[in-house]
């Protein structure tokens, strides 16, 4: 997939109360979480952020808790990917279990800044800076995970699986 | 080269003689875990399997304790859908309000997991059973889905940091005061993806509530999992709680690890986590004068028998400052029954403390206490993050039992030894 946007960056240790607060977890409907998306780190963020746009944030995205609300509120939000120098273990699965594309680049992260036109290639990895000019390489992804990705997510991938039962 | 014993029991339940750091394996679990929160994400999403029934009823765990009993008419929706599932599915373990606790206390004390075992559950504070000699991590609600069906979920063997703690407790320092040192000291992104192994002989002089707590935080520091070998006082723990067989593993002399450290205790006081990050810790000595409107002594990291027994020994006798709203909440049923046995929820009332039903409640700001603007509390919960007890602009401080109580009493944060 490709995807083109403007950026809004963070830095890090952005904590799962921040991009979903825990005020909101009495519904999992996407549309209603995608309203409060990063409430707690920036208020009027959704109402600054166009469609499409993209996220750009420090060390440890998404720390925290186990809730899978957070890459729901993220996508619902109109957020196409997010990049970071690293992401928080369950927030990475959450990610790729829900289809919300991340990438993982340091380099990246230090050469974008807030506003920042880019454009990611998620099938290369490739990060490329419009404003400036410059490319990037993000982190690609284990196999293994590679392959959960293209089924179209863990449930379609059990899914699959399930079907053809050993035993 | 030897195994650690998290790689130990990832491989028996990868049906493999060994595994290593990085490897991505299929691992069969003892026991899955949703509560009100991840479960109703995760039974939609298991309705699109297309699997009819659960992989097996007596390994799925339901627990409604966040914001149970219900709150508010949208979490009453939220429990009323996984306890019409819990039925169709004829879980086991589902646990109703009444019955119900907050889930990292009530698994083990229902003898649910046992030493060896494989475990997940869509809570991050899952790392919490590692207490008991398991490896078990928090995961999101559709891979809660994916086990549900399958009994299994892929995982990425993690390597494994050592720390030993060396010498003598201080006084009133447990387990609490151990972990919050440690993610102190390296960050809340200082186990990212490792496990957290925990030994030495103050480690053995813990009791196993004090060890529950210290695992439970584990994911405070980025960590997968975290872990402490079983020794007698965990069999003593785990004996008659379940016919279930087990296996305790152990650590081999020459398991490799991604770091090591190691700390001597008697340099460790009491801790205290200043808002926003667990990490931001001092020693109560250089904590200043920091003015309280709220304590809550409770949550899946402190509301357990032992902490309500240490809170008690220091308000016995005093009353909570006029200033200041004490919240006490014990953590399941049991923990409740015998708290009154022994006469401490007594003392908490006589100090004007608000004793709760068991729920998870303030400590994720879903109700019994929520903060407005501007107010401050300390908690013996586990995370401080910008508005995680109410509104955006209040503050949370995190400690344990003993200066929680005292601070209560003193109405600003306070050491037990100044009373
Ligand atoms: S007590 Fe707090 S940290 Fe523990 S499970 Fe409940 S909400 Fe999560």
């Amino acid at each position: 997939m490709i995807y083109k946007g403007n950026v809004w960056k963070f830095g890090r240790d952005i904590d799962t109360d921040a991009i979903i607060p825990a005020r909101y977890l009495k519904t999992s409907d996407p549309a209603e979480l995608g309203k409060h998306c990063m409430e707690d780190a920036d208020p009027e963020f959704v109402h600054k952020m166009k469609k499409g746009d993209i996220i750009v944030a420090d060390e440890n995205f998404g720390c925290g808790s186990s809730r899978e609300h957070a890459p729901i509120s993220i996508k619902a939000a109109g957020i196409s990917c997010v990049i970071a120098k690293s992401f928080a273990r369950i927030f990475y699965r959450n990610a790729i279990n829900t289809g919300l594309a991340i990438l993982e680049s340091a380099e990246a992260v230090d050469g974008i800044t807030a506003g920042d036109e880019i454009q990611v290639d998620t099938d290369k990895g490739e990060i490329t800076n419009l404003t400036t000019g410059k490319v990037y390489y993000a982190k690609p992804f284990p196999e293994f995970i590679d392959n959960i990705i293209k089924q179209g997510g863990l449930i379609s991938y059990v899914r699959e699986k399930v079907k053809t039962p050993v035993g | 080269m030897g195994m650690t014993i998290t790689e130990k029991i990832l491989a028996a339940h990868a049906e493999k003689d060994r595994v290593s750091p990085g490897d991505l394996i299929n691992v069969k679990l003892d026991l899955v875990l949703g509560n009100d929160i991840t479960a109703p994400i995760a039974i939609k999403e298991f309705r699109q399997i297309g699997v009819d029934r659960v992989f097996d009823k007596d390994k799925v765990a339901i627990v409604p304790d966040h914001f149970a009993p219900n709150k508010d008419i949208d979490s009453a929706e939220q429990c009323s859908m996984v306890r019409q599932f819990a039925h169709e599915q004829d879980l086991t373990n589902y646990f109703e309000v009444g019955r119900m606790g907050i889930e990292h206390a009530l698994l083990p004390e229902q003898g649910l997991v046992l030493p060896g075992d494989a475990v997940i559950g869509a809570d991050s504070h899952t790392c919490t059973y590692g207490a008991l000699g398991i490896f078990s991590t928090g995961v999101g609600s559709t891979d809660l889905a994916a086990a549900m069906a399958t009994g299994e979920t892929w995982l990425k063997v993690p390597s494994s940091i050592k720390f030993i703690f060396k010498g003598h407790l201080n006084p009133w320092v447990t387990g609490k005061d151990l972990i919050l040192y440690t993610i102190g000291k390296i960050g809340v992104d200082g186990a990212l993806y490792q496990a957290m192994e925990f030994t030495g002989e103050a480690i053995s002089s813990l009791s196993i509530d004090s060890r529950l707590s210290m695992c439970n935080m584990a994911i405070e520091a980025g960590g997968k999992s975290g872990i402490i070998a079983p020794d007698n006082k965990t069999l003593d723990y785990v004996e008659g709680r379940s016919h279930r067989t087990f296996t305790a593993y152990h650590s081999d002399e020459d398991a490799a690890y991604a770091a090591t450290y190691e700390w001597d205790v008697a340099d460790i006081e009491s801790q205290v986590a200043f808002p926003h990050l667990p990490s931001n810790t001092r020693g109560i000595s250089d904590v200043g004068d920091v003015a309280i409107d709220q304590v809550v002594i409770g949550s899946c990291t402190n509301g357990r028998l032992e902490d309500l027994r240490i809170a008690a020994q220091v308000l016995k006798g005093h009353e909570v400052d006029k200033r200041v709203r004490c919240i006490v909440i014990p953590a399941t049923q049991d923990i409740y029954r015998q708290a009154m046995k022994e006469g401490l929820i007594e003392i908490f009332v006589d100090a004007k403390a608000a004793v709760s039903t068991p729920t998870c409640g303030p400590c994720l700001g879903g109700h019994m206490g929520i903060l407005a603007k501007g107010e401050r509390a300390l908690a013996t919960t586990n995370r401080n993050f910008v508005g995680r007890m109410g509104h955006p602009e209040s503050e949370v401080y995190l400690s344990g039992p003993a200066v929680a109580a005292a601070s209560a009493i003193a109405g600003k944060i306070t050491s037990p030894e100044e009373l």
